[in-house]
């Protein structure tokens, strides 16, 4: 059994807006091994993004962690200072933004930019952390690593770019990494190895990645879990082949049936999920998908249900379940 | 079947400076010929800055070709004034959230173009045509006099869709529509361009990045590597039974929405950016990422050839491509 290097308990994150408080992560726990690939999948605004933020204590200005545990790899995150932070920033968590575009510094060089944080988490002089990034560019593949360190991001195209940011986040050989959307942005060939090339590094570095994307396919080729979250909650947990073959959410559903899959043989039309996503400034009382789901029951409008152990590793939060449990539980008495 | 749409050599070059004598263009369309039927969907897909949107808005005249010629159901309007054609000719944008004005009123959006083509006599008239309009894409009445910032992401693409039905078009160039949706979105939006479809007998062009989506909506698909068309054929035909060697390595890089055969498939990752579309390689402009490239793809580009009915491909090795 592998150890345990992240551990959520509960975990509430709330925007304080002037509109409102916005529950962004609302009681979301997991856990996560060493070595472990999490996807984390849902739609704009609900809360995959924030959820993995919080493990950094990134949160942006009028955001709080309001409730809840995070314990990674000794750390308890949420009574960590800004200070005590910064520590563990860059050097056991890191991460890669979506868009490689804004997310480097325009103003300083590549080389710059992969040594500030050799140098903010290590002894080594400016030479060696020179040295360090040379074959960091090396490691994610970018040819003529010394003439590369000189330039401006720039002068790089966007698969270039996002190698740089994945090499300054491999900098400090970081226990957990945060990919949000780390393809999203770029083409699909560039895509394909930018994949490839994390899957590479994971073996060789053997680091924890959190995947954050919507795009189901870079999850089933990457992850070996799956958290599915909706609206700020984590409707669904699974593996891979939980979620893919024998979802139980009716959203995991929906999502799976609203594909259009390039490896179908004829035209079958798409079921979409219908209705738009919630508002989070006004969510619903019960479950948060009840207004959009088929087959919603009465008590959906009223009560968030509990988890459901399917098996092992597999649990989902839908009334549904808990009714066949409960039959289930009938026939045997 | 009839052709609505035909495009015959077209070029589409854009000045970027150099000297006056010696000026330097992106060649973003480059030789391009193909046809849409009526009521069909012609799909087209490849990376950014392949030039797939650019032929979209050429096609609409919105921006000037620089060579080759356009026809509208048999007439040449590569240079005709547009003002008719436009009634006719519509599109949808990719990003709901800058192709409307946020300081028009959804009514006001959609209907702006019934009243540039003075299609309402009066205020009354123009409005039931609206509301007729925003039902029909699955909005009402209620949301006429809000403004767009007051929308999700999935209805302010209904509203640019409606804006676009407003002159009962025969041709809608859709450009990326879904690309910036969340899949349950997604499909909503891509069922209703298929109702649409069916109902007003529309014909589209649709530019995309996503095979996928692409694939579920076309009958025939284009596959662009800069500037270039590189393949063409019926949207089964060119994914079950593609020939050109970028078309494979576009398709193997697209990752499997099912586990099981993600852990199986293998993967054809191409080496590599997309070169420079200011300074392309001389011949074949995928030579420099093929793994079949020969000295011949350097010194002759190759020509779209027809390969079987209605499939077409330009490569040189065709016979060695697996």
């Amino acid at each position: 059994m592998s150890k345990v290097l992240l551990d959520m308990q509960n975990v509430r994150v709330s925007f304080f807006t002037p509109a409102g408080e916005v529950k962004a992560v609302n009681d979301v726990s997991f856990q996560m091994n060493e070595g472990d690939v999490l996807g984390i999948v849902g739609e704009s605004g609900s809360g995959k993004s924030v959820t993995a933020y919080s493990i950094m204590g990134l949160l942006a200005s009028g955001g709080r962690i309001v409730g809840g545990s995070i314990n990674f790899n000794g750390h308890r995150i949420e009574q960590m200072t800004e200070k005590e932070l910064r520590k563990i920033r860059g050097n056991e968590v890191s991460i890669i933004f979506q868009d490689p575009m804004t997310s480097l510094n325009p103003v300083y060089t590549i080389g710059n930019q992969i040594c500030e944080v050799i140098t903010q988490h290590t002894n080594k002089s400016k030479k060696e952390a020179l040295a360090r990034a040379e074959e960091l560019l090396r490691l994610v593949g970018i040819n003529e690593p010394k003439k590369r360190l000189k330039q401006y991001p720039h002068e790089l195209s966007g698969g270039m770019r996002q190698r740089v940011m994945i090499a300054i986040a491999l900098a400090c050989e970081p226990k957990l990494l945060i990919a949000d959307e780390p393809t999203t942005a770029l083409d699909v060939t560039i895509q394909a190895q930018i994949l490839e090339l994390m899957n590479e590094l994971k073996e060789k570095i053997g680091m924890s990645i959190i995947m954050i994307t919507h795009d189901l396919g870079v999850v089933a080729s990457m992850c070996q879990k799956i958290a599915v979250m909706y609206a700020g909650k984590i409707v669904e947990f699974g593996t891979v082949d939980d979620i893919f073959y024998n979802p139980q959410h009716e959203y995991t559903k929906g999502l799976l049936r609203s594909i259009p899959r390039m490896e179908d043989k004829e035209h079958k039309k798409l079921v979409p999920i219908e209705g738009s996503p919630v508002d989070l400034l006004n969510p619903p009382a019960g479950c948060p998908f009840a207004p959009r789901c088929e087959s919603c029951m009465k008590i959906c409008l009223r009560q968030m249900p509990p988890y459901t152990t399917i098996d092992e590793h597999h649990y989902s939060a839908c009334w549904l379940l808990q009714k066949q449990e409960f039959e289930k539980g009938g026939e045997k008495a | 079947m009839s052709k609505l749409i035909e495009i015959q050599n077209l070029k589409q070059y854009f000045p970027v400076g150099g000297s006056l004598l010696k000026p330097k263009y992106v060649k973003a369309v480059d030789d391009v010929s193909f046809f849409i039927n009526r009521g069909e969907t012609l799909g087209l897909v490849g990376e950014s800055g392949c030039g797939k949107t650019t032929i979209g808005r050429t096609i609409l005249r919105l921006y000037e070709p620089t060579d080759g010629k356009i026809f509208y159901d048999g007439v040449d309007i590569t240079h005709v004034d547009m003002l008719p054609y436009r009634r006719k000719m519509q599109i949808v944008f990719q990003d709901p959230y800058a192709s409307l004005d946020p300081r028009m009123t959804v009514i006001d959006i959609v209907g702006e173009a019934i009243d540039i083509h003075k299609l309402a006599a009066n205020s009354q008239e123009r409005k039931e045509k609206v509301i007729s309009i925003l039902e029909r894409v699955g909005l009402n009445s209620e949301h006429a006099n809000r403004y767009p910032h007051e929308f999700s992401g999935g209805q302010r693409q209904r509203i640019g869709i409606a804006r676009a039905l407003a002159m009962d078009p025969e041709f809608i160039v859709c450009d990326e529509p879904v690309s910036a949706l969340d899949v349950s979105i997604q499909a909503q939006i891509v069922n209703m361009f298929e109702e649409l479809q069916e109902e007003m007998g529309l014909t589209y062009l649709f530019i995309a990045h996503d095979l996928g989506v692409v694939k579920h909506i076309s009958k025939r698909i284009g596959v662009m590597y800069l500037g270039k068309l590189v393949e063409l054929a019926d949207s089964y035909e060119l994914i079950f039974h593609n020939v050109h060697p970028y078309t494979k390595s576009l398709i193997s890089a697209i990752p499997i929405v099912d586990p099981n055969e993600a852990r199986t498939r293998k993967r054809i990752v191409l080496e590599g950016d997309v070169p420079s579309p200011l300074n392309p390689p001389s011949g074949c402009r995928f030579r420099t990422r093929c793994k079949y490239a020969t000295d011949l793809c350097k010194e002759s580009e190759p020509e779209l050839k027809e390969i079987s009915s209605g499939h077409y491909a330009a490569c040189h090795h065709l016979d060695r491509v697996e």
